[in-house]
């Protein structure tokens, strides 16, 4: 009898302690949450969530780690609390976060379409008090709208990129061609490369947002710099001319040949295998890959010499001209609404800004989105040469896919491997695009 | 102990924790995705009530069906499987020479986990240098197709890994189950004079009945439900040629922001396993309990 109690009562003891400790796993983020707004006026935490871990980026993670001491020895009141995750983690993450209210007080986000829903749920602060004044004047014109609803700014921009058509110059030589200017030009260069057994063009066509881009410099050159972003904020159409016979010539490089092999099949880290084993001629890419050309000691030396790059050439009887580009910012800083240090954090978004231009570009390679004065800095040629175009840049257009809404954006990339894969006319191509843009309306 | 066992607050005491956690992680989630199904909410904003519209817009939305297709279609596929698995745990449960090394072979895919056998079979699915191709090069063949890229192809080319995937899952499971058949009843049927063949599907079949039940329900109710490996394969293209209903779940509720559709297709998801596993419990019922 005695027994059975002890056996009934030890149980009874292990149910309870476990219940207990799984409560108290509970109750951990709540422990977290309260040292946000407990501080007082003595000891402040601005929570900063970000991604670019260590691993995989070494130089931002570092760039980061030294504006967060650095501030933190001037406001010797304020501790900045990083959180570090990878780029996929973080966007799902974040998103969990803001639907919880708990969004930390300054992170990352990408611009237009993604800050959307974020905006519309009142969940980023207003950054126009911190726009005040000398810093707005330091950022490239443009980029601030990108993160910007109504004229009221909720992202400062970091990062700037524009998407060249990087060549072999080697490649180029043995097959006696030169940079194209024209349409035709380029097709020529495509025809001769494919007959003589070499690649054209890569692109790893399973991430759509690289065969995007060259639909849309297509627009750009056929029906002008305004015609596509027109047809997304629907004051313009989808089926314009100009969108239509882009859509066409496109296809005229697929009958060409001109893509790599399967490369509807293939991600952007694959496709990119081919034009860094010379085995490719043209590679369509952000300026985010200027390292690999440039200063990344991985890559050989050859072939980074080997590298050079042009602008998308015009097309006979468009009406964009050279000098327009694809790209955008990358990701900007936020600071959210339900923040309990909304000052510190925004001086800290104001003070990680200014830092950040110059250091970015000279140790991680960026393209900040703040002027940098090239002349001051010992940069790779490559370098100087982008941010020279950058600054005769005549238009940039934002990525097509951040422009439009998720959903739109997510019907446009379909539309686009569609497209690549000749399985759908031109025609169908802009009238399915046009029911999506219509039916946000 | 037995007197424990009896107490009515003993019972309570050793069910609630078990019952907690499934409430609270399951069937609360069910009710609540249920719920959000009726919203209409972009997951981050206020969400705003909108009736059955979202369950309406499903019952109308070709994509929704063309990935419900899809994922029959596995659904199926791997149910045949199933009978290929059965002929080779037949084999392997035969005393032959080298079945366990052979069984541990066949069990070593299940072991990996899918992201590294969707790399893996990335590699032979490669339009240029896959080994696939690369074979297919070498014997002759001038331009092999790229499998992932093709729309006609790459529904086929993404079943073939999740079958290799399961394969040894399968044949454990029938290999156990034929290794508890009692060799008494195997030995008698031979000193009647059966052959093989006979043995194998007058006596074998029948004696594990249950435990073909079961895996019919398992491999029907996950592949309706699948989606990790065509997530990293494919993400259910080319322009959705490879979408299941879970992959296009993730892409309303995560990529397009619309959080109220996607949990109405979870639901919905969620309505089809179910419908599926009584229907085909329905259809392989049987009374005869056998007995050894």
């Amino acid at each position: 009898m005695y027994k059975k109690k002890v056996t009934a009562i030890s149980l009874l003891l292990m149910m309870i302690v476990s219940i207990v400790l799984s409560a108290c796993g509970g109750g951990g983020d709540e422990d977290n949450a309260g040292t946000t707004d407990g501080g007082g006026d003595d000891q402040k935490t601005v929570k900063f969530m970000h991604l670019w871990p260590e691993g995989s980026a070494k130089q931002h993670n570092m760039i980061v780690q030294d504006i967060v001491n650095a501030y933190e020895e001037e406001n010797p009141n304020v501790k900045v609390d990083v959180e570090v995750l990878s780029n996929d983690q973080y966007k799902e993450k974040i998103k969990v976060l803001a639907s919880s209210n708990q969004l930390p007080d300054v992170g990352l986000t990408w611009a237009a379409g993604f800050m959307e829903p974020y905006i519309r749920g009142e969940k980023f602060t207003s950054l126009d008090d911190v726009l005040e004044g000398d810093l707005s004047d330091s950022f490239v014109a443009g980029t601030v709208d990108a993160f910007s609803s109504n004229e009221t700014a909720y992202g400062l921009p970091l990062e700037l990129n524009i998407a060249p058509i990087y060549y072999n110059k080697k490649i180029f030589e043995d097959n006696n061609l030169e940079v194209p200017k024209t349409f035709e030009e380029f097709k020529n260069v495509v025809t001769t490369l494919r007959k003589n057994g070499i690649t054209p063009i890569t692109v790893g066509n399973r991430e759509p947002w690289t065969g995007s881009m060259w639909y849309m410099y297509l627009a750009d050159r056929i029906g002008g710099p305004e015609t596509l972003t027109n047809a997304i904020n629907r004051t313009g159409t989808f089926e314009d001319p100009g969108l239509i016979q882009a859509a066409e010539e496109l296809q005229n490089l697929v009958d060409l040949d001109a893509f790599v092999k399967g490369y509807n099949g293939l991600g952007n880290e694959e496709a990119k295998g081919p034009f860094m084993n010379n085995q490719a001629g043209m590679y369509m890419m952000g300026t985010w890959e200027l390292p690999n050309y440039t200063t990344n000691e991985d890559v050989p030396q050859e072939f980074r010499e080997s590298i050079g790059f042009f602008k998308f050439p015009t097309y006979d009887g468009g009406k964009g001209d050279i000098n327009s580009f694809v790209g955008g910012p990358g990701v900007g800083l936020f600071v959210a609404e339900q923040s309990k240090v909304k000052d510190e954090a925004k001086d800290f978004v104001k003070f990680f800004v200014q830092r950040w231009g110059e250091r970015s570009v000279t140790d991680a390679g960026v393209i900040p989105a703040t002027k940098v004065d090239t002349a001051e800095l010992d940069l790779p040629q490559m370098y100087i040469d982008v941010l020279d175009e950058l600054n005769n840049a005549s238009n940039i257009t934002l990525y097509a896919d951040v422009q439009m809404s998720a959903a739109a954006a997510q019907e446009h990339l379909n539309l686009i491997q569609s497209l690549f894969g000749k399985e759908i006319p031109p025609e169908e191509f802009a009238k399915q695009h046009e029911q999506v843009l219509e039916a946000e309306d | 102990m037995n007197k424990v066992m009896s107490n009515k607050f003993v019972i309570a005491l050793y069910i609630l924790p078990a019952l907690l956690l499934i409430l609270v992680l399951v069937y609360v989630p069910i009710v609540l995705t249920g719920y959000y199904g009726l919203m209409d909410w972009d997951g981050i904003g206020e969400m705003s009530f909108i009736g059955l519209e979202n369950y309406t817009r499903l019952l109308s939305d070709p994509k929704f069906w063309g990935s419900a297709l899809n994922s029959l279609l596995l659904a199926i596929f791997s149910g045949v499987s199933l009978i290929g698995y059965l002929a080779i745990s037949l084999v392997l449960a035969a005393k032959i020479k080298g079945a366990n090394l052979l069984r541990k072979i066949y069990l070593i895919p299940m072991l990996l986990s899918s992201v590294a056998i969707a790399q893996l079979w990335l590699k032979v699915y490669h339009p240029i240098n896959g080994l696939l191709n690369s074979f297919l090069v070498n014997i002759g063949v001038d331009n092999p197709p790229s499998w992932l890229a093709n729309p006609d192809l790459v529904l086929g080319a993404i079943f073939v890994p999740i079958i290799w995937q399961y394969a040894g899952f399968y044949i454990l499971i029938y290999y156990a189950a034929l290794k508890n058949i009692p060799d008494t009843v195997i030995e008698a049927a031979k000193i009647d004079g059966a052959s093989p063949l006979q043995i194998a599907y007058r006596i074998k079949l029948p004696l594990i009945l249950g435990v073909i039940k079961v895996t019919i329900v398992l491999s029907f109710v996950g592949s309706l439900k699948y989606f990790d490996l065509i997530w990293v394969m494919t993400g259910g293209g080319p322009n959705g040629a490879s979408e299941v209903i879970a992959s296009y779940m993730y892409k309303q509720a995560f990529n397009s922001y619309n959080f109220g559709y996607g949990s109405a297709i979870g639901f919905a998801l969620l309505l089809l396993c179910l419908l599926a596993t009584v229907f085909i419990q329905k259809l392989t019922k049987s009374d005869d309990d056998i007995q050894y």
